[in-house]
């Protein structure tokens, strides 16, 4: 954490027609955080994101995203963030090397910046020698750890993971943490949602939201204790199951 | 600039590696072409005629002479009396027949009405009708050239008139069969690769990328307007090679309008993929928003002159009725822009305003 602040939304709000998805959510993201967003399917963790990051305009409330205004600035948000959609994001009949060049120029890199930085990528990764495969071909995990090597291809400062591990084996989840981790240590900001809550625990602070509000947040820590809880499993169902039985 | 070539470049590999669907965009076209080319024709070939001349004489043989030299008719059989007429019509044998009253010419040299009565198995009415008009035309041709009025012989005046002197179908129809086949592929293509993105999660990662709304449009259009060129190009070659369709105006000229046809048929294609996420609904949209329309409204099949006043209206703001114009009058009158402007500015505006709308309903945001 760098004392920065990286995200910052007040009241921010999304109705869909009579649905409020996020109802009036206000936190704050500091640099260098790797923040939690966790919430039952239909919360609105996927909603906030989409605000956060320009694809989703909010219907009321305030946020910054990087120090830029989400309605008027979203162009300058866009060039300072990544984004790992839930979805696979990269193009399966593309090879490796092409959809990390595909990536670099819709980024603006220099031929040169694209080149560098994706040899260091695909060395990092260990995927030097399957570089000309194309990404329909490689499993679940590699495409994962792929997906999120290129959102970071440009060096933003905030990095949006939208359920990165949902169905990826327990090794490569370890191995995508530690990417997170790396990725957090080197100054960069890692919103992420997801639906473990052994990931949970890996987070420097949560929010847990319930019914399109945030109905918890703090550290796992502080979050254990205040709800007596010895895991965060234990605190999700707490906080979920008194206001949304039948959804939980 | 960087980031549009590297769009452009993802897009064209796209459609090289997946050779099969290559392969359908450039083939199908030329096999439609062929296809509808001789499937499609209002003008009738190898008539199978029975005349009934109970007593032949130099005017009779004159006539069933005439019949024969055209590539209409062919004579199968000759009979002194209509009796077994209705039989042979009933098994298919005659398709038409000439029955010419007795004394035929001997009525007409005395002046007296001499009757010939034209009968065609109309169980198509169109071609039935058809059918009638060809034996007409060759009876009244020869009535015109005795040069003297011959009162009795008992003929309508129908003729065909086409614009085409060689009264081949084929002619008219594989330009409007251009239309047909260039807004399917442009419309269709671009709507599935565009809804293939929002399906695979793929366009949710452009959008959130600083590109702007035009750089996606033309990332996706440049493509799909060089494939839809090709086959422009093939479907003209075969139209000259295979039905020797005339080319009388500018080859140049025809590419081009060609060009903007396809620009329209891609932004019409873009637009449906905007308003649905799912590939089978734009692929349903895109075939039912312009298959029909343009084989039913463009003037293609249906000539517009005889739709009901409130169909021609519709018919305008069909882009095919603008295009199978102009291609027409390339192709068979040879006339150039001089005459074609106007249809030219209704396409450019047309793909102007659909290209707007679809960037317009792109615009960055998801939902």
């Amino acid at each position: 954490m760098n004392g920065t602040i990286a995200i910052q939304a007040q009241e921010l709000t999304r109705i869909f027609g009579s649905f409020t998805a996020v109802n009036r959510i206000t936190l704050d993201v500091h640099g260098g955080e790797i923040f939690g967003f966790l919430g039952a399917n239909g919360a609105g963790k996927t909603t906030a994101m989409r605000m956060f990051t320009g694809l989703l305009a909010p219907s009321s409330g305030t946020a910054r995203v990087a120090g830029h205004d989400v309605y008027t600035k979203s162009e300058a948000i866009k060039r300072s963030i990544g984004y790992m959609s839930q979805k696979f994001s990269l193009y399966e009949d593309l090879t490796i090397r092409e959809n990390i060049r595909l990536y670099g120029g819709v980024y603006g890199l220099r031929a040169q910046e694209i080149r560098s930085r994706s040899e260091e990528m695909l060395s990092r990764l260990g995927m030097e020698a399957s570089a000309d495969l194309q990404v329909r071909s490689l499993p679940l995990g590699w495409r994962q750890k792929l997906s999120f090597s290129v959102a970071l291809l440009h060096r933003p400062q905030i990095v949006f993971l939208d359920e990165p591990t949902g169905g990826v084996d327990p090794i490569t989840r370890r191995q995508f943490w530690e990417m997170i981790y790396q990725t957090a240590a080197a100054g960069t900001t890692v919103l992420v949602t997801t639906h473990y809550m052994d990931e949970a625990e890996y987070c420097d602070r949560i929010s847990i939201m319930v019914a399109g509000k945030i109905g918890a947040m703090g550290t796992p820590a502080e979050l254990k204790q205040h709800y007596a809880a010895d895991s965060m499993d234990e605190v999700f169902v707490r906080l979920v199951r008194p206001t949304n039985g039948e959804a939980a | 600039m960087n980031a549009l070539r590297g769009l452009l470049q993802k897009e064209w590999r796209h459609i090289m590696r997946d050779r099969r669907t290559l392969a359908v965009i450039i083939l199908m076209p030329v096999v439609q072409v062929i296809l509808f080319g001789f499937a499609i024709r209002t003008d009738v070939r190898d008539i199978r005629l029975v005349v009934v001349d109970p007593t032949p004489d130099h005017v009779t043989l004159e006539i069933r002479h005439r019949l024969e030299a055209t590539d209409a008719f062919h004579t199968v059989a000759v009979l002194p009396n209509s009796e077994k007429l209705d039989g042979l019509f009933q098994r298919g044998q005659a398709e038409e027949a000439v029955v010419f009253e007795p004394q035929f010419a001997s009525r007409l040299e005395r002046g007296l009405p001499a009757r010939v009565d034209v009968i065609a198995d109309a169980t198509e009415p169109n071609t039935g009708s058809t059918r009638q008009n060809y034996a007409m035309a060759v009876i009244r041709q020869y009535q015109q050239e005795q040069g003297e009025p011959a009162p009795g012989v008992q003929i309508s005046a129908q003729l065909r008139t086409r614009f085409d002197p060689t009264a081949e179908s084929s002619h008219l129809f594989v330009p409007g069969l251009m239309a047909f086949v260039l807004t399917i592929i442009s419309a269709l293509m671009t709507a599935i690769s565009l809804t293939r993105e929002k399906e695979t999660g793929t366009m949710e990662a452009l959008l959130v990328s600083p590109l702007r709304p035009w750089q996606i449009i033309i990332g996706k259009v440049l493509p799909y307007l060089a494939i839809g060129f090709v086959s422009v190009v093939l479907v003209i070659i075969e139209a000259r090679i295979v039905f020797e369709v005339p080319l009388r105006g500018s080859v140049v000229l025809l590419l081009l309008e060609g060009l903007l046809y396809i620009l329209v048929s891609l932004s019409l294609g873009m637009l449906i993929s905007s308003r649905t996420s799912s590939q089978r609904v734009a692929m349903m949209g895109a075939m039912i928003g312009t298959m029909l329309p343009t084989m039913l409204l463009s003037g293609f099949i249906f000539p517009i002159e005889s739709m009901p006043t409130v169909l021609q209206g519709v018919s305008n703001v069909i882009p095919a009725k603008w295009f199978v114009t102009i291609a027409r009058s390339i192709m068979l009158k040879g006339i150039g822009l001089s005459y074609l402007w106007q249809e030219t500015l209704i396409l450019c505006g047309m793909a102007a305003a659909l290209l707007v709308l679809s960037t317009r309903s792109f615009h960055t945001r998801l939902e």
